[in-house]
């Protein structure tokens, strides 16, 4: 089992390798050369679109499974979702996703254009030269080259912008001509867990409240083991008696993440991938780091900027560190869920897709039993990894934060 | 078809950060104030009410337990009391006893000082009389003989004589 495993794992990142590669050789061709070799290739990028049903690639897959669609796909079933843009020409757009058509061809690839926009893999691009197509227009597919996408709009490839990101080009994002406010796959799983969870805690709250003095039952009984556990294992040893101010806080992350990780988990409910996306993690981390800064006393500061007891040379080594230091606990509260949550989800794919791997994309019914015989032990050994995940990755957030304002708000020591 | 360079949940975009910020911190503020601060009154309460229960409850124990050394001091003195009271009636009793004893031995021996008293009186008495009864016998002898025997001069000291013996006799 180990060994298949080590071999599966082993496999998925050749795979991986070898498509990380093909951009990375591209670039090193000759710029000039490159230009034209550009110009030509987009010329007929579009002769072969439609009909091209590539081999099974467990990487993108996976990618296209833990991203953040603007639809909402649930088996076959595609659900539109609101789509809230704004480009800086043409002002803000709010419609639903189905205006893309996006059942015409699945996948995600929305078969109309609108406004300049289209639906490429679930997700809202614009046309980057927007003055090209105005209103609606029909998408003869979509071409990938190099880094590019490209629509396919009477037979003429038309360079795609992906939506504006926050990591200022350093993750191969940044700003482009739109923002893409959306109430996207993610947006409507986080609204989903939070009415949920609001449900629940205010079902437990009235069962507090009507069972007086009882011993708990049912739900409640089941909820408050968790709830004295951060409570008291948490929220307590951290913060001393400011325990109270913070509380709030700490639950809702605690319940919020561990909920979003378990929903993530789920099968046949679209395994939205909150927790997973870099973006959530850092709103989380923000204002992890912004509570514990607005909350940090003198003696706090002072060991950050002007650390007491130690010698002056010392002083000018350790605040530059201690700064530092300062946003690279948010960075890694940030990056910490993100990775575990997202290689989760990833591996998880990965295994279901050996299923296809070994099928040759359904050519091989034999290969295809090899698959599922790999895929359905190792994706509930995964699973069951993925479940302590969920609590492990709850709590160390949860604990982590506690301990970040613990020691903001700690009164002078020593 | 995809490629892999497409890895966008590292990518962290406005909209998404816009909403989660915003979800999150209404979930924080709405489910913080209407149920997390809530149930952790409630159960900060029923930790307080389980503890003055758990306080009571020793203090009852220990309520009881003085009661108890208590009722042992009360049983013990009572006992005390009673065997002291016994101790005293028999005291008592006995006092009665010896004064009674002592009575009726005074009284006794006045009854018998008065009883040998009255015997001595009753025997001068009857002594008296008897004294008194003989005298009068005589006389009375004395008066018949007279009448009888004075005719003749013999019979007259026969009877003399015979008196005169019969009084020695006595």
């Amino acid at each position: 089992m180990r060994k298949s495993r080590s071999f599966v794992i082993w496999a998925f990142f050749a795979v991986a390798y070898f498509f990380s590669l093909t951009p990375i050789a591209a670039q090193h061709d000759d710029s000039h050369a490159q230009n034209e070799a550009h110009e030509h290739h987009t010329e007929d990028l579009c002769a072969h679109v439609g009909h091209h049903e590539g081999d099974f690639d467990p990487g993108s897959t996976a990618f296209h499974h833990i991203a953040d669609p603007n639809l909402y796909s649930i088996g076959v079933w595609n659900f539109p979702l609101p789509c809230i843009l704004y480009n800086k020409d043409q002002g803000w757009d709010i419609f639903m996703s189905s205006k893309f058509d996006f059942d015409f061809r699945g996948h995600g690839d929305g078969h109309k254009a609108y406004r300049g926009y289209v639906l490429d893999g679930g997700r809202v691009m614009r046309i980057k030269d927007g003055s090209l197509v105005q209103g609606e227009a029909v998408v003869g597919g979509f071409a990938h080259l190099d880094d590019e996408s490209y629509a396919c709009i009477d037979g003429t490839p038309h360079l795609l912008e992906a939506k504006s990101t926050m990591d200022g080009g350093f993750l191969g994002g940044g700003i482009t001509s739109f923002y893409d406010f959306s109430i996207t796959k993610n947006v409507v799983g986080m609204l989903l867990i939070v009415l949920l969870l609001g449900w629940l805690f205010l079902r437990i709250t009235k069962a507090y409240q009507q069972r007086d003095g009882m011993a708990p039952k049912g739900v409640q009984s089941f909820i408050e083991p968790i709830f004295l556990f951060i409570q008291d294992e948490v929220a307590k040893p951290f913060l001393g008696d400011k325990w109270p101010k913070f509380q709030p806080l700490l639950m809702a992350l605690f319940f919020f993440i561990l909920a979003l990780n378990l929903f993530g988990q789920i099968p046949f409910l679209g395994g939205v991938n909150v927790t997973g996306n870099l973006a959530v993690t850092m709103a989380l981390a923000l204002i992890a780091f912004i509570v514990t800064n607005i909350n940090g006393k003198k003696p706090y500061w002072e060991h950050i900027l002007w650390m007491p007891g130690v010698p002056g040379w010392v002083k000018f080594i350790i605040t530059p560190v201690e700064i530092l230091g300062l946003f690279i606990k948010p960075l890694t509260l940030m990056l910490r869920l993100f990775a575990n949550i997202t290689a989760g989800h990833i591996v998880v794919l990965t295994f279901v897709g050996l299923i296809f791997i070994f099928g040759q994309s359904g050519q091989s019914y034999g290969g295809s039993a090899i698959g599922i015989g790999l895929s359905i032990p190792l994706t509930l050994f995964m699973l069951a990894i993925e479940l302590l995940v969920a609590f492990i990755q709850a709590f160390v957030f949860t604990i982590l934060t506690a301990s970040y304002i613990g020691a903001a708000t700690e009164d002078a020591h020593h | 078809m995809l490629f892999l360079a497409d890895f966008s949940v590292i990518k962290p975009d406005f909209g998404l950060f816009f909403w989660s910020c915003l979800i999150f911190i209404l979930f924080w503020v709405l489910i913080g104030k209407f149920a997390f601060k809530p149930i952790a009154d409630a159960l900060r309460k029923r930790e307080n009410d389980i503890q003055s229960a758990l306080d009571e409850a020793g203090k009852a124990r220990e309520e009881m337990a003085k009661m108890q050394a208590e009722n042992e001091a009360l049983l013990n003195q009572a006992r005390e009391e009673r065997s002291q009271m016994l101790k005293d009636a028999k005291e008592t009793k006995d006092a009665i006893i010896k004064e009674a004893k002592e009575g009726a031995k005074e009284e006794a021996s006045k009854i018998l000082t008065n009883a040998s008293l009255e015997i001595e009186n009753q025997k001068k008495n009857a002594i008296a009389e008897v004294k008194n009864q003989a005298g009068l016998m005589a006389i009375s002898i004395t008066e018949r003989l007279v009448k009888e025997e004075l005719k003749d001069k013999a019979s007259q000291e026969q009877l003399v004589r015979k008196l005169v013996d019969e009084i020695n006799l006595s």
